[in-house]
């Protein structure tokens, strides 16, 4: 029996979020738009037009280059790849994939404790096509153009990863980059980030390697390892019974669970590439238009190096850290929380335990709120002041942290701050010995059966009582000062 | 001497969705092939060491700003060209996913 190693590479495609299109100055977002709306005859592929690149999205290829260590070619050049399709108004897309603006680079995964690098072939700059409709009934397609044109990153990897589960890996640390460095949405259900991989299977121990199949259509990243596990398999059953795989490209579909054979595109596949005339080459390195100081001035803490710096700085466990840098504004909205609480800057020691406070709330209360509304932390009513205003008087013992909840929840629905709360329901806590005083007195009146049980060394007998008392206080005394003052009076009975 | 074949008139006809009689195939492969024939002349001056021209303007990273222009143009005028149209979309033939 051969055993067989899974070899896979994949093709990434991320929309950049640009203000504006690839080689045109329509609005590159069209969320909101009608049909057709952000069009121009640059796009629309009218005769006579003329193409010219957008700086920033070329700056931010290069970004990305640098980000993942890849090298910038000295020169660069667009090419006109041909074929015909009712979305692609040209009858050819702009793309630069022949000589690439960055040759090279890697990722680091890190799967079950093992890191691995991951091989980038090269990154390249392309436009988007428009975005077809197939309704359901009726004979006819309908296309829409607001996309084309959209620049569009095409990041291409070596045929490094050797499992399922490596290749799901792979594109959440890309999609984490991307957003880090605030040049994709990289949304993968909105079609922003799109990902296509090649598989292969070969006997362990051969160099070379086996026929590819090609997939496409993965859309989410649950799909990515089904997608996959399920081509792998397919071709597994083929090798078993002395088939042959061919070499095609298949289609990932959800509700059958299976890939599926699909009709080529371009039947020929002959995509005539050629330089494209209209655009002059680029040359980053010659000239001032390209300035890599700045840059390199872009390149933001990556979400890696954040975590590990959450766990080194503020001691927090690798698992919080994760869950706090798995979203840039989430990190952003914890560092903040915990710099607008007073005292924080007086000793690490101090900062720390804020910290983990801080981490805490915002991962148990906060993150569970989100995830139950289905909305993100940029989404959220409770801005990082208010939070902290809302977790110094839990920590000074204004409020019990039962109330704290209570009325982080009421902020977070109406968005008003704990102050106003407080004020309007009356929920301060009550500190004040006096009133609490009179309070456990009422209580050690009703209660004389368990007092009689805690003075004959009954210690739940003690407990009851507290909860008898923070229940006439309906939850706002001080359970601190409720205990002091409940063993001195009944030391006194 | 290289020829252009009537099958490789035929492959790039597909290419770019042309229709042709027999007798076009048969004379398109005789023209481009004299076509083919004058511009093999460069075969004859030595090229080495000299880069392919894709270029003559000299002209080299030409940008634009990342800014956004709304158009003043109509919708219905952007989509005169279109054959057929449901309301702002352009419609054809069913294209199979
Ligand atoms: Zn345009």
């Amino acid at each position: 029996m051969i055993k067989y190693e899974t070899v896979i590479g994949l093709e990434i495609h991320a929309q950049l979020k640009t203000e504006s299109k690839m080689f045109c100055s329509c609005d590159n977002y069209s969320v909101d738009a009608k049909p057709n709306e952000n069009t121009c005859p640059i796009c629309l592929g009218m005769p006579g037009t003329l193409p010219v690149p957008n700086k920033k999205a070329i700056e931010w290829v290069y970004l990305l280059g640098l980000a993942l260590n890849g090298k910038i070619a000295e020169k660069f050049n667009f090419e006109r790849k041909n074929y015909f399709y009712p979305d692609l108004p040209k009858a050819y897309q702009i793309t630069s994939s022949t000589k690439p603006p960055v040759i090279g680079g890697r990722v680091e995964i890190e799967t079950e404790g093992v890191i691995q690098n991951i091989r980038i072939n090269h990154i390249h700059l392309e436009e988007d096509a428009g975005k077809l409709i197939h309704p359901k009934l009726g004979e006819y397609s309908l296309v829409d153009l607001n996309r084309a044109g959209t620049p569009l990153l095409e990041i291409v990897t070596e045929p490094d990863m050797r499992a399922p589960r490596e290749a799901r890996i792979f594109m959440q640390d890309l999609r984490s980059i991307l957003r880090y460095l605030s040049i994709s949405d990289a949304n993968m259900e909105q079609g922003n980030l799109r990902c296509d991989a090649n598989i292969s299977l070969r006997p362990v121990g051969q160099k070379e390697l086996g026929t590819k199949v090609e997939i496409k259509n993965i859309n989410s990243f649950k799909m990515i390892e089904r997608a996959i596990e399920y081509e792998v398999e397919r071709q597994m059953e083929l090798l078993g019974e002395n088939k042959k795989v061919v070499q095609e490209t298949r289609g990932w579909d959800e509700s059958k669970g299976k890939t599926l054979g699909q009709r080529s595109k371009e039947e020929a596949n002959d995509y005539r590439y050629f330089p494209e005339p209209d655009i002059p080459p680029l040359e980053p390195y010659s000239g001032k238009e390209i300035d890599f100081d700045e840059i390199k001035a872009w390149l933001p803490e990556l979400q890696k190096e954040k975590s590990q710096r959450f766990i080194n700085e503020y001691n927090l466990s690798t698992q919080d850290a994760e869950i706090l840098t798995s979203d840039l504004e989430l990190s952003r909205y914890f560092e903040q929380t915990l710099e607008e609480l007073p005292d924080i800057t007086k000793n690490d020691e101090i900062k720390k335990q804020k910290a983990k406070k801080v981490s805490n709330w915002i991962i148990s209360e906060v993150l569970a709120k989100l995830n139950l509304a289905g909305i993100s932390i940029s989404d959220c009513k409770v801005n990082h002041k208010d939070l902290a205003e809302l977790l110094d008087k839990a920590d000074h013992g204004e409020i019990s942290g039962k109330i704290a909840k209570e009325i982080f929840a009421e902020m977070f629905e109406t968005g008003k701050n704990s102050e106003q709360i407080i004020k309007a329901k009356g929920l301060s806590q009550i500190s004040d010995t006096g009133a609490v005083k009179v309070m456990i007195t009422e209580v050690i009146k009703e209660n004389q059966g368990p007092v009689s049980d805690f003075k004959a060394g009954k210690e739940k007998a003690f407990g009851y009582l507290i909860g008898q008392v923070m229940a006439k206080s309906r939850g706002q005394a001080n359970p601190q000062v409720v205990n002091e003052i409940l063993k001195d009076l009944l030391d006194k009975e | 001497m290289r020829k252009i074949t009537k099958e490789q008139v035929e492959d790039l006809a597909k290419l770019a969705r042309l229709g042709l009689t027999d007798a076009e195939k048969t004379s398109l492969a005789r023209e481009m092939t004299v076509i083919l024939e004058y511009s093999m002349l460069l075969d004859e001056v030595d090229t080495k060491g000299v880069q392919p021209t894709s270029q003559t303007t000299e002209l080299k990273n030409i940008f634009r700003k990342d800014c956004k222009v709304i158009s003043d143009i109509d919708i219905n005028e952007k989509l005169q060209n279109a054959p057929v149209k449901e309301k702002s979309f352009i419609k054809v033939k069913k294209v199979l996913e």
